[in-house]
């Protein structure tokens, strides 16, 4: 709402003064009109990943167990996973948005930034894509970097998840990472928005 | 004519310059309303009026012809554009503007609808669906609204039919068609027939079982299904295999057909899936086939199968176009569809079955080894068909010989305009592990693993063809160096309209011989439905211009395979970003 009011806020400065308010107050009634108030409460399995969370495994044989980082072969290939409340073990796997892509990367190789929010090497981006939203983020070996072949995106790991290829209009949010005990653990949220950012 | 509801220029600029600034802001905005708007009827939709467009096709016979003759390939040379508007939004813009009486309804990519003012591109309302964070977006398009009676109806990403106030924008009704986590999307604009709104979904590389919905135009109940992969014990369902059935793909992303004699409504069925053959033994019906529909209780009264066990990703989505045919001197009643899998088919059409009649290849195809003259189904080559665990190459590639784009029918030549791509092939080497799950990539093959080639020694790739439906003979081709995907319309005044190439231009050609006339540079990549519309005595021609989606991703393909984009350095991509332009013969 405030976004609206301000662009309104700045055509009254060039329209004719009296009819651009007739039309703010219409853009603003619509938007109320169709965003009514009330936030339904966010299925605990919704929650975005929070400052403690375990890291499981989000597919295969292992699915929903911890990850350590004995688990990550350095050099990839990429592992899905999902957060998990550490008390109470809830896999926070109800919305894609929360599934991450951890991998294992040479620490010598990170950029400053990545090193910041990595744990000994390994790394947490976001495994949607920030074009239109897949999730099918393969590993390219041959360049080390991630791909999403829905529409030919690259990012890369190393470079806070930056686009080197194709149509994505930003860099994967990250994830950062700590060790406790072995286990990856999240240490804190997301850098950034996540899911496609075209819409 | 319809009105504004406020007055005064400085109000109605004001306006239209805000909403095209806040277009991303607002969910649904309406600016003014309209007034005297005609409502949309059955009568009407039977039989259009020349100066309007009602519908995706132009009409129920999906010819994609307009009869407007104001515009000839006399004048063709002076179009010029009278005014544009950008969209605000990149990836493909794929939906041809609808015109009713002087008011003009385009839809874009992200679900956004514009009302306009068709003679001087004033924005009346505007609307955008509010589009969930974690939707995925395999094909981000929309192929146009429907209208009916005193709404606009829009099928959306995230398998929504919204019905809007046609005179102010505002919501309706807005339906869930299927839950979008498990990989349903609509794109298609919806088929209206006596009330009745009808719809397909999108989602055959999501693990889907496609169908066809019929929801009531009024309330937006739902008054019937009608799956295109049938179930255990149903007609059809011996064609499968197991429980290959329940994500058998067969996807309708394409608006269908009318022929209100037999009461009846064809739509094209996507592939099977996942693409390779043995992941689904057996025939696969409905998939890559047309069906027959009775609109008032979604019965399946007639189908016929393209070609079975698709194994190619060639979906036969576009519906056939109705027209009228003569064989050996006799006249028939006929379908005629350019096929992905390259034939151009001619069928016959009946209340309770559908004949062969015809097929032809219209580009290079070496998957089938034969067509059965009685019944047109195709024997293969088992060497150009893929199976999992090897790699096989086929010809046309999953691009197919016409893609999504709509050929279009001109009843003054009787010639059909086929927009193709010939001279390319294609290779997948399929996996052996089974697939994943229902909302999720579902190829059956590692999108690294999918091959493009040019064929050796040709120069290009786009073809724009003319065919005699009777004689089933190739008129006339226009060659494009660039591979295309440019819808097609037809004219009264003998024209043929058609972008499609990464150059960005848009051309006029003459539609007896296929003589280019004009042609335009444009924004951006013109993949969207061309039409033609009349207000005030002037016609006008109308085209979104924004690159994407599938255009796009056989560029990179093309590229990726180490052939150069014309006009373009390599890894310089075309320019995306909408904008809606109308063009009319300059003074």
């Amino acid at each position: 709402m405030d976004n609206v009011s301000g662009r309104c806020a700045c055509f009254a400065r060039t329209l004719e003064r009296r009819a651009a308010l007739k039309v703010c107050l219409g853009i603003a009634l619509g938007l109320h009109f169709v965003r009514p108030a009330g936030v339904a409460a966010v299925d605990p399995k919704d929650e975005r990943p929070q400052d403690g969370d375990r890291l499981v495994f989000a597919d295969g044989e292992r699915a929903g167990q911890v990850i350590a980082s004995a688990d990550l072969p350095v050099g990839g290939p990429r592992v899905m996973a999902f957060p998990m409340a550490p008390a109470t073990r809830l896999v926070r796997d109800g919305s894609r948005l929360n599934k991450v892509l951890v991998v294992h990367l040479d620490p010598g190789t990170l950029g400053e930034e990545t090193q910041a929010r990595a744990a000994d090497g390994i790394v947490a981006y976001s495994a949607i894509c920030t074009h239109q939203g897949c999730e099918a983020m393969a590993w390219d070996d041959a360049t080390k970097t991630v791909w999403c072949p829905c529409h030919d995106s690259k990012y890369n790991p190393r470079d806070n998840g930056r686009v080197v290829a194709g149509p994505a209009p930003r860099r994967l949010a990250t994830l950062p990472l700590k060790l406790v005990d072995g286990v990856l653990t999240v240490a804190g949220g997301f850098s950034g928005p996540v899911g496609g950012q075209t819409h | 004519m319809r009105d504004h509801r406020t007055s005064g220029a400085s109000l109605r600029g004001a306006a239209a310059a805000l909403l095209v600034g806040v277009l991303w802001l607002a969910p649904a905005v309406a600016a003014a309303q309209i007034r005297n708007y005609s409502p949309v009827t059955d009568a009407r939709l039977l039989n259009p009026e020349p100066q309007n467009w009602l519908m995706y096709r132009g009409n129920y016979a999906g010819w994609g012809y307009s009869p407007l003759d104001q515009i000839t390939t006399q004048n063709a040379r002076k179009l010029t554009p009278v005014w544009t508007l950008g969209t605000g939004v990149a990836e493909g813009h794929e939906s041809p503007p609808m015109v009713n009486n002087g008011v003009m309804f385009v839809s874009t990519p992200q679900n956004q609808v514009l009302a306009l003012d068709a003679k001087n591109g004033d924005v009346l309302w505007y609307y955008k669906k509010d589009l969930p964070d974690d939707l995925l977006q395999l094909h981000p398009t929309n192929r146009g609204v429907g209208l009916y009676e005193d709404k606009v109806y829009l099928a959306t990403v995230d398998a929504h039919l919204v019905a809007l106030d046609a005179k102010t924008g505002r919501v309706v009704w807005d339906k869930v068609v299927e839950d979008y986590h498990k990989g349903y999307y609509c794109t298609l604009a919806p088929l209206i027939v006596r009330g009745k709104v009808m719809v397909g979904t999108s989602g055959g590389e999501l693990a889907i079982r496609g169908f066809v919905q019929a929801f009531d135009a009024r309330t937006g109940d739902t008054l019937w299904r009608t799956y295109t992969v049938p179930a255990p014990g149903e007609p059809g369902s011996d064609t499968w295999q197991g429980d290959d059935w329940k994500n058998g793909g067969g996807s309708v992303w394409i608006q269908g057909t009318y022929d209100p004699q037999l009461n009846l409504a064809f739509w094209g069925v996507g592939n099977a899936g996942p693409w390779a053959g043995d992941f689904h033994n057996g025939d696969n019906l409905y998939t890559s086939s047309v069906i027959a529909l009775d609109p008032d209780s979604g019965a399946l009264k007639a189908y016929h199968q393209y070609h079975w066990n698709d194994s190619w990703d060639w979906d036969e989505v576009t519906p056939p176009m109705l027209i009228d045919v003569q064989r050996n001197g006799r006249p028939i009643k006929g379908l005629v569809h350019p096929g992905r899998n390259g034939y151009l088919w001619v069928l016959e059409r009946g209340p309770d079955k559908i004949s062969f009649v015809d097929a032809k290849a219209y580009v290079r195809q070496n998957a089938f080894a034969s067509v059965d003259s009685a019944t047109g189904r195709p024997s293969y080559d088992a060497e150009h068909k893929p199976v999992r665990g090897r790699l096989v190459d086929f010809c046309p590639s999953l691009w197919g010989g016409k893609d999504w784009p709509p050929a279009a029918y001109n009843p003054r030549t009787k010639l059909v305009y086929i927009p193709s791509n010939d001279n390319h092939c294609g290779s997948l080497k399929s996996k052996q592990e089974e697939p994943t799950k229902p909302g999720q990539l579902y190829l059956g093959v590692e999108v690294k693993d999918i091959g493009l080639s040019v064929y050796p020694g040709s120069k290009t790739i786009g073809r724009l063809q003319a065919w005699d439906p009777n004689k089933m003979e190739r008129v006339w081709a226009q060659d494009f160096v660039s591979h295309s995907f440019g819808p097609v319309l037809t004219t009264g005044g003998g024209l043929v309209f058609q972008g499609g190439t990464n150059d960005r231009y848009f051309r006029a050609f003459d539609a007896k011989n296929g003589q280019m006339l004009w042609e335009f540079r444009t924004n951006s990549g013109v993949t969207a439905v061309p039409m033609s519309y009349m207000v005030d005595g002037v016609q006008y021609v109308a085209v979104q211009s924004g690159w994407g989606v599938d255009a796009e991703r056989m560029q990179g393909a093309l590229i990726a395979a180490g052939y150069q984009a014309k006009n373009y350095a390599k890894d310089v991509p075309i320019p995306q970003g909408g904008v809606l332009w109308v063009f009319a013969v300059g003074k």
